[in-house]
């Protein structure tokens, strides 16, 4: 199957650290993929060199086979709206509305008119089951979890081919994260999108993903199907899914 | 061995390096100005924001000085018994400088950390990340229309600045210093000259770019959290106010001469 999103020996360095180095990674339409790791082992630095927010040092990023990290920018804001992502922690405008939120892209990139735009983005949270009596209010009167929703209902709404997930379940309780989850996997095979999630939360993990790939020291270190996972005879990846402080991985604090 | 010049070299290549990124930041943020899309309800939004809603703080500052100006300026003629220049040096003194200056330095304040904070905030909580994944240029969209709305607004608050100065001077003129209200205002208009006006108009539309720029260069490039935004804040403020002096100076001397 042709991927839709691939990352070839992506390396980057910051502040003197090698956080990247040589990250390998592909996921083909209709799938997810979702990258684990323990902290500061350069998932989120991935997923923006993958977005296009951060320039790799060295590697390429192929979006539909085209390498858009030697695009002209003009040409590279194009191929953006292919893409969704919802951030870890909502990202959503204070200044706008839930519903102008949700439906930025359409009205700021697509030009479509607000009612219009309004409209869609009302249809919108109604996909992602948030009640559609909190269009108008700002996101800060938001829980968590509504402000997730919300960040997913923005993510969908433009109907992209690769969606970004960081961290889609931190900070919520289990049953919201759940949800969420459900959310997540319900909306990717509606669109039939390609899928890209960071985490450290495994049911997470386990629930979204088709594949998982686990990074360690800038480098993916196992990847296979989820259902593989508890036979993955990687020491490390057994380390990391069992919780344990002791293993191959030092733990950083 | 240590050496004594390698931090003082050090320091240099810092200062250097920030001039450049910030001459970089400022040539990108002024042509975002000119390209499409202009985001013409944004711009409107900044106009009353910076503009509109500076005005008491502008108008407050512009009569007190002019109030002391006159009363200072009475002061110093009397030496010299000069003390019919007064309507003269207020007016040139509030058009040409304290006018601009005063209400740059006030804006630095209101304006320039305003923007760093917002901005800033926006960096920490990934918000401008999210607006570029959603195909919209964070330039054309927030900086654009605060340094288009900056750099053309306050033009526009000095000029209310002039009038409520010289009215200032006027008040204290004629209610304290015992001089007569018609010949003042006619000294005051027969005195100054478009070039005053100009000067200072000038120095307001690159006042206010400079401070659009500075809280939107500290903002954007703002990490760490709380502390970081609060940093941004705090060298927005102190770098608009430094820049203000420094080119005020410069635009003076290339008028004069």
């Amino acid at each position: 199957m042709t991927a839709k999103l691939q990352l070839i020996g992506i390396k980057k360095k910051l502040r003197g650290r090698q956080v990247l180095d040589g990250v390998d990674i592909d996921v083909a339409a209709g799938r997810s993929l979702v990258i684990i790791g323990g902290s500061g082992q350069g998932k989120s630095v991935t997923l923006k060199c993958a977005l296009g927010l951060m320039k790799p040092d060295s590697g390429q990023v192929l979006v539909d086979g085209a390498d858009v990290t030697r695009m002209p920018p003009e040409i590279r804001a194009r191929v953006m709206r292919k893409f969704g992502m919802l951030f870890q922690g909502g990202a959503l405008f204070d200044s706008l509305t839930v519903w102008e939120n949700i439906a930025f892209r359409l009205i700021y990139a697509d030009k479509v008119k607000r009612p219009e735009a309004r409209e869609r983005a009302i249809e919108a949270m109604r996909k992602v089951r948030l009640a559609t009596e909190f269009a108008d209010v700002r996101p800060i009167e938001l829980s968590g979890g509504m402000q997730k929703r919300a960040g997913l209902a923005r993510a969908i709404i433009a109907k992209p081919d690769i969606l970004f997930f960081d961290e889609p379940t931190t900070g919520l309780d289990p049953i919201t994260a759940d949800a969420i989850n459900d959310l997540i996997v319900e909306m990717v095979r509606e669109l039939g999108c390609a899928a890209v999630s960071i985490t450290h939360d495994m049911p997470s993990a386990r629930k979204i993903s088709d594949e998982i790939a686990m990074l360690h020291d800038g480098r993916i270190v196992w990847r296979g199907p989820t259902s593989s996972l508890d036979a993955s005879g990687n020491a490390m990846v057994e380390q990391f899914v069992a919780g344990r402080a002791d293993g191959p991985i030092q733990a950083v604090v | 061995m240590i050496n004594p010049f390698a931090p003082i070299g050090r320091g240099l290549i810092g200062l250097l390096g920030e001039i450049g990124r910030f001459s970089a930041f400022a040539g990108r943020a002024a042509a975002s100005c000119f390209a499409p899309p202009l985001f013409v309800g944004q711009f409107l939004r900044q106009c009353m924001a910076i503009g509109y809603y500076s005005l008491p703080v502008i108008g407050l500052t512009a009569v007190f000085i002019g109030a002391a100006l006159a009363l200072n300026i009475y002061v110093g003629g009397a030496r010299f018994n000069a003390e019919s220049f007064v309507p003269n040096i207020v007016v040139l003194g509030i058009t040409r400088e304290l006018g601009p200056v005063l209400a740059g330095l006030m804006l630095a304040g209101r304006v320039s950390a305003g923007i760093a904070a917002e901005i800033g905030t926006m960096r920490v909580t990934e918000q401008l990340d999210a607006m570029t994944t959603l195909s919209t240029d964070p330039f054309k969209y927030l900086i654009a229309p605060r340094v288009l709305a900056a750099t053309l607004t306050l033009p526009g608050l000095v000029m209310v600045a002039d009038i409520i100065g010289v009215m200032g001077g006027y008040l204290v003129a004629v209610n304290s210093l015992d001089f007569n209200g018609a010949a003042y205002l006619r000294n005051t208009f027969n005195f100054l000259e478009t070039q005053d006006v100009v000067l200072g108009l000038v120095k307001a539309a690159v006042f206010g770019f400079i401070i659009a720029i500075m809280g939107s260069y500290q903002g954007y490039n703002s990490s760490g959290g709380a502390l970081g935004v609060g940093r941004a804040t705090t060298n927005a403020v102190v770098g608009s106010i430094v820049l203000i002096l420094a080119v005020n100076y410069l635009i003076t001397a290339f008028f004069v001469e």
